[in-house]
């Protein structure tokens, strides 16, 4: 699995410029992905791929094409030193799996990596780095494979009582 | 117990006393969707198996990012989303009354004390109302509109108390600037902005929404001006409601209090391509420009273009090879304007004056920048590629500095014109 690393900042109209937004389909939204900022993505990023990125990972606009069109170009898992908010939430929403690693920077471009999760770690170039574990009633929702999912098996949802 | 204003908002609606990072499960008030991020929400709205939405009454629908279509798949799109406006009994504002934060302001779908969610990041503009307004995407959207409920974590705040009296041709862009230029684009991350302060008393509704649309520009979930008589005036003028006290308490725990007096505020610009890459414009004054844009949800209101028309004076020209985008936010907006003749004004002296909708800042339906080209935006993100090619240069300002460097052709100090 290929390391695609990026800086710190990087925002949702980078991961997928505005006029791309009338798509919908993921396989579609990946070929523009990071289009105008590294163009090589969506041509050579392969399934299970690692998108690396450095501090606020995903900000700017809410779009979840962002998340749809890492999907689509075989990403399931993003790694940062810190997320957006919106990002963050999409990417658990949809099923791309965002994961906070402090030492991110450890982690270079084209670095084959292996994610285990039930380890709570990423091995890089022989390092073990730690990720932090996804909190609980997220992983709820990542568990269940994203909110669609999860929404599907509820009838009503139980206001207020989440812990 | 003591309490800030959003523990005090997710702790009314839940019934019980939440404290920040609490993860709850909060019914929504108001959920908005527009042409670009409604589609997909509508279409994970089916695929949960949604077939009724919860209440159409509280889903404001409008079209705002790509007006008139500017493309078959966005003439589709407003056509599957006036179908199932149809269908489900949603009132559409369609593309009539203008970009999505001004028009859920301004119909009074926003109030103190309510949670409202958007699919669009600067939903958080209704914190001028005093709701708890966020950014969602698609998917929760999908989930709010079948169940009229969405899992919130109760954000932690940040207590920014403005004080001071803005100095001439200095306001409310220029403040949260200068925020985000000390809090940094993620110095504010999952938390709430709540702002208050005799400046922000003093501050009328139009730049209290530039203040809090640009909270999520520090990672802010919410961004919410402490209501007061403006808040209750603005809002009772256009429904039916009871006022109540919502401040945050004195002994409330935040997680940091920031104070600030704009007395000495110079105008501020950001300067390409990080919003909290902020200076006094006196930095960047003379950096000649190609394109001004006056317009969008952080400054696209009456106030702002009359500030602009103010600075420009009796001027009759904006400099020669300028491109001026004038956008009104809103219908309302843009009659208001047109009644007061700023829009002969700007017309006449050379601007691009638009029907109201996102412009250039949604960066694919117009007014976009060719590599190398340098734009002073009104707007309130200068990200590499926001505005068409990654090597063009974006520049955000208020719109009194904007005006001034339209007329000059460089970035210019409104002070001095």
């Amino acid at each position: 699995m290929r390391v695609w690393k990026f800086g710190d900042d990087i925002d949702t109209d980078a991961i997928i410029p505005g006029r791309f937004l009338t798509i919908y389909d993921p396989a579609e939204l990946a070929k523009h992905a990071f289009e105008g900022t590294r163009d090589e993505f969506a041509k050579e990023a392969r399934e299970g791929d690692v998108v690396v990125g450095g501090t606020n990972f995903g900000c700017g606009s809410s779009r979840e094409h962002a998340p749809l069109a890492l999907l689509g170009a075989g990403v399931k898992v993003v790694v940062a030193k810190s997320f957006a908010r919106i990002f963050y939430r999409n990417a658990v929403n949809t099923g791309l799996l965002p994961l906070v690693c402090p030492e991110a920077d450890a982690i270079a471009d084209g670095d084959a990596v292996n994610v285990d999760l039930a380890g709570g770690y990423i091995e890089a170039n022989g390092r073990r780095l730690a990720v932090e574990p996804v909190p609980g009633f997220l992983k709820e929702i990542v568990d269940a494979g994203g909110l669609v999912s999860y929404a599907k098996n509820l009838d009503e949802v139980k206001r207020c009582n989440i812990e | 117990m003591a309490a800030t204003i959003a523990e005090k908002i997710f702790s009314m609606k839940c019934g019980r006393s939440v404290r920040a990072g609490d993860v709850v499960m909060a019914p929504v008030d108001a959920a908005m969707i527009h042409d670009i991020t409604g589609p997909l929400a509508v279409r994970v709205f089916r695929e949960m198996g949604g077939e009724r939405v919860y209440d159409p009454e509280r889903i404001i629908m409008l079209f705002d990012h790509q007006v008139p279509a500017d493309s078959i798949p966005a003439a589709e799109n407003h056509v599957f989303m006036r179908q199932f406006a149809a269908e489900q009994g949603i009132h559409n504002y369609d593309l009539l009354e203008g970009v999505c934060h001004q028009v859920v302001m301004e119909k009074g779908r926003a109030a103190p004390g309510e949670i409202i969610v958007g699919t669009d990041s600067h939903t958080c503009t209704y914190g001028a109302a005093g709701a708890f307004a966020t950014g969602i995407g698609s998917t929760d959207m999908g989930f709010v509109l079948k169940f009229g409920a969405l899992y919130f974590r109760v954000p932690e705040s940040i207590l920014v108390e403005v004080d001071g009296r803005f100095g001439r041709r200095v306001g409310p862009k220029d403040l949260i600037l200068s925020l985000a230029g000390d809090i940094g684009a993620d110095g504010a991350t999952y938390m709430a902005l709540e702002f208050t302060g005799r400046a922000m008393e003093k501050m009328n509704m139009a730049g209290r929404m530039t203040c809090a649309n640009m909270a999520i520009e520090m990672g802010a979930k919410a961004g919410i001006v402490r209501p007061d008589a403006a808040t209750w005036d603005y809002v009772a003028a256009r429904r039916d409601i009871e006022p109540f006290d919502l401040a945050g308490d004195v002994d409330a725990t935040y997680r940091d209090r920031r104070r600030y007096d704009v007395t000495d505020l110079a105008p501020q610009v950001a300067v390409p391509h990080n919003v909290d890459n902020v200076v006094d414009v006196t930095k960047v004054a003379g950096t000649k420009v190609d394109q001004v844009f006056i317009g969008s949800c952080t400054n696209g209101r009456y106030e702002d273009l009359f500030e602009a028309a103010e600075v420009m004076g009796s001027a009759d020209a904006f400099a020669p090879g300028v491109r001026v985008i004038v956008i009104p936010a809103s219908r309302t907006e843009y009659l208001k304007a047109l009644r007061a003749g700023l829009i002969e004004r700007f017309v006449e002296a050379g601007a691009l004056v638009e029907a109201p909708c996102c412009g250039p800042c949604m960066g694919g339906a117009f007014g976009l920048l060719a590599p190398g080209e340098v734009s002073l935006s009104t707007s309130n993100r200068n990200f590499r590629g926001r505005q068409g090619s990654t090597q063009a240069l974006v520049y955000l300002s208020s719109p009194a500095t904007a005006a001034a460097s339209a007329l000059y052709g460089e970035i210019t100090d409104p002070r001095e014109v």
